[in-house]
């Protein structure tokens, strides 16, 4: 049984994949087939990765690898491999347990689209990616997947092709991804050049292994930050977030996928792949590639919930507080917390996923209205929607003890107190849990609270297919908690190769109390400030400047405008004006060129040549002329000339003689 | 004078010249044939003369060469006046100036 999984894990992303393709090819027309098709594959890979968590409970710190050569060129070769250990055992779980759970929603919320079938194509095709992602143990096989990703989430944020938005919106996100792909392409090029592997591990060749980290000296560093800024894009972090909230352009599910528990995770999982990289040669476990990690988790935490404050979108305000969480998970990876990153990573994408699909429901019952201002007092309408929402508002926020995202979150700032470097990120990620809280409330006051008018005024629960994986997901929520706890952090441990144990005493910490405390004043000033609020936002009313400044998201896609693609324009206005007037001007001279030695040619041809030809035949023709009137016809004038001839004859032969 | 060999080669080139004469300034077709006739006897009288001084006259090569000749200029004179007769059949005329139809 061991073997079997380790040496077969490729058949977990295989699957989605050929459901994909199966449905693209043969359920085109169908969507019941396609729906049920999508769900079996995605059922049909949870089995596999539970078998694959269930093989690496076997021992602590359990790592398997299979590599494989896939193209050898002389006496080099590139090689492939997948890799099993509890990192990726975890994330495979996750992945396809929320994907599943996501799949069931679409077949209700997709239920009016006429792309049922070519919707769930492309969901499984991007589950295949993703999984591909995090069972790679090859580098170049890593960035494949990672690359399918980003495909992906291209044709999935531009799924309703007629709108134009979703189209800029694809096409935002590609790009941007691209930027950050291309500095990671360059990184993993620079580490094959310096290491000559791309397998992570390797029986102790491997780029990942102690031996080859030694030979890369002074540019592992470089290569460490090259490949995070893959991960910026991936993962949204400043500079390269634009992307993520308008790719809240594609259906909801989407966002509840890609945006939220998945393609997102995916630069944080990269940078925990890549941990033992970045903290080579670590003094008290701070490097310089570490560091820069923990600023720009920063500056994204805090700058991300700033905005989301001021949003009126209910899916914009996820989307920052994505982007916000992302942050905090990449300042925990980079203070030395892999094990705390990882399992708020995992946690965070049960309960994100769990607040954009509470999102789709509310959107969809009000027939696709998205401002929070217009979809007021709905608590009573949708309770399902309201319970399964708050629970993940409460873990999302980091309300103690019953939910998940509370002990996560703790884990993050027990990390960041204990940074050497610096304790700035600790105080400052301790204001972004205030933050965090006072948007969610904010949020969650003016969709479930208030006076019903306008579109929520006949918005009513939806059917099972969408209040189910609500349901199962907030009993996640509240149940991952069990296995986080200080008290039996199994999850913990599991992932940092440890044995787990019980121990009570653990459970409350000091960090605890304060959180608490953080988390009441923002849930408080929350209420405080939006209790009775109309479509007229107070904080708008009280501070028009600071809102407007933060409602348009810092002016940062502005100044992007400007600056980045104001250049690019400038350069294509720049090689248009060359292509249209320099390069085609010296085609057109050759070809003037050639022209004129036609019309060289020609005349050379005809006044010349000709000419030349015409008067000699000409001239051949008179002297004929005037042989043949030589001719008189007169028989004796030609006997007289032979006479003549014998006569001269004669004379020279008597001469010779 | 003695019959000597250049006595009778004179004799014999006159004889060739006038017929030359005869060929070239007669405006009609038969009176060139009475020139070409006295050409032919010429070289025949050419032929018997360096016979009958060679050293041995007694072969008749000589005799049989100038018989042969003279069979020859008659069936030439034959031919020679048919071709005037088929002319003047068609042209009506011997006059050789008037047949001038080779003129380039």
């Amino acid at each position: 049984m061991t073997n079997w999984i380790e040496n077969y894990l490729w058949v977990i992303p295989a699957m989605p994949l050929l459901v994909s393709l199966m449905i693209l090819g043969l359920a085109r027309k169908r969507r019941a087939p396609a729906a049920i098709l999508a769900i079996i594959g995605q059922v049909a890979a949870l089995v596999l990765a539970v078998a694959a968590l269930i093989t690496t409970l076997h021992a602590p710190g359990f790592r398997a690898f299979h590599n494989f050569t896939w193209l050898t060129f002389g006496d080099q070769a590139l090689r492939l491999g997948w890799l099993l250990d509890p990192l990726t055992a975890s994330m495979l779980v996750m992945i396809t347990f929320v994907g599943l759970w996501i799949f069931v929603f679409s077949t209700g919320y997709m239920a009016e689209d006429r792309n049922f079938s070519r919707f769930f194509a492309y969901l499984s095709f991007f589950s295949a990616a993703m999984l591909g992602v995090v069972i790679s143990n090859s580098l170049l096989l890593l960035f494949i997947s990672w690359e399918l990703v980003g495909l992906a989430s291209y044709l999935l944020i531009g799924f309703w092709i007629e709108r134009p938005s979703a189209a800029a919106a694809a096409k935002k996100a590609f790009v941007t991804t691209r930027i950050g792909d291309l500095a990671f392409f360059l990184g993993i090029l620079w580490l094959y050049g310096s290491s000559g592997s791309l397998l992570l591990y390797d029986n102790g060749n491997g780029c990942l292994d102690k031996t080859t980290l030694v030979t890369l000296g002074s540019a592992v560093t470089s290569i460490a930050l090259l490949i995070f800024c893959g991960a910026i894009g991936k993962s949204g972090q400043f500079p390269l977030h634009v992307w993520l909230p308008d790719a809240m352009e594609g259906p909801t599910p989407v966002s509840a996928l890609i945006h939220a528990a998945t393609m997102v995770a995916a630069g944080v999982f990269l940078v925990a792949r890549m941990y033992p990289l970045f903290s080579y040669h670590a003094v008290s476990g701070v490097t310089p590639a570490l560091t820069a990690v923990v600023w720009i988790g920063v500056i994204t935490a805090l700058m991300a919930a700033l905005i989301a404050i001021a949003q009126f979108d209910i899916k914009r305000i996820l989307a920052y507080s994505t982007v916000s969480q992302l942050g905090l998970m990449m300042v925990s990876l980079g203070v030395g917390g892999v094990v705390a990153g990882m399992i708020h990573l995992l946690a965070h994408g049960f309960f994100k996923a769990l607040l954009f699909l509470g999102a789709g429901s509310l959107i969809h019952a009000c027939h696709h209205e998205q401002d929070i201002r217009k979809m007021r007092g709905l608590r009573r309408a949708m309770p399902i929607t309201f319970l399964t929402y708050s629970v993940g508002m409460l873990s999302l926020s980091g309300v103690p003890l019953l939910f998940s995202g509370a002990w996560t979150k703790e884990a993050i700032l027990d990390a960041t107190a204990h940074w050497p470097e610096s304790s700035l990120p600790h105080y400052l990620m301790l204001f972004g849990v205030v933050l965090t809280a006072f948007y969610m409330t904010r949020q969650v006051i003016y969709v479930f609270f208030g006076k019903r008018a306008g579109a929520a005024e006949h918005a009513h629960e939806n059917r099972a297919n969408m209040t189910v994986p609500l349901i199962v997901l907030a009993v996640c929520t509240i149940g991952l908690s069990a296995i986080l706890t200080p008290a039996w952090p199994w999850l913990n441990d599991y992932l940092a190769g440890k044995t787990p144990h019980w121990d009570s005493s653990e459970l409350f910490q000091p960090l605890l109390l304060v959180s608490l405390a953080l988390v009441a004043g923002g849930i408080g000033a929350g209420v405080l400030i939006y209790r009775g609020a109309t479509d007229v936002d107070p904080l708008q009313r009280s501070q028009p400047t600071l809102f407007a400044f933060l409602a348009n998201r810092m002016w940062l896609d502005e100044f992007y405008g400007w600056t980045v693609i104001g250049l690019a324009r400038a350069a294509s206005r720049i090689s248009d004006w060359m292509d249209r007037h320099v390069w085609d001007g010296l085609v057109r001279l050759v070809g003037g060129l050639g022209q004129l030695m036609g019309l060289v040619s020609r005349q050379m041809d005809e006044r010349g040549i000709n000419a030349g030809v015409d008067e000699g035949v000409v001239g051949a023709r008179g002297f004929a002329g005037l042989m043949s009137r030589r001719h008189s016809g007169q028989v004796q004038s030609y006997l007289g000339a032979i006479a003549v001839g014998m006569v001269a004859l004669l004379i020279v032969y008597v001469w010779l003689a | 004078m003695s019959l000597t060999l250049q006595l009778i080669l004179t004799v014999s080139s006159i004889l060739f010249a006038i017929g030359l004469l005869a060929a070239l300034s007669r405006r009609h077709a038969i009176f060139i044939l009475i020139g070409i006739e006295i050409m032919l006897a010429a070289a025949n009288l050419n032929f018997v003369a360096f016979w009958r001084f060679s050293p041995e006259p007694r072969d008749p090569t000589g005799i049989m060469f100038a018989i042969f000749a003279i069979a020859i200029a008659a069936a030439e004179a034959a031919v020679g006046l048919a071709l005037v007769i088929a002319i003047y059949r068609h042209y009506r005329t011997t006059d050789v100036d008037r047949l001038n139809q080779l003129k380039g």
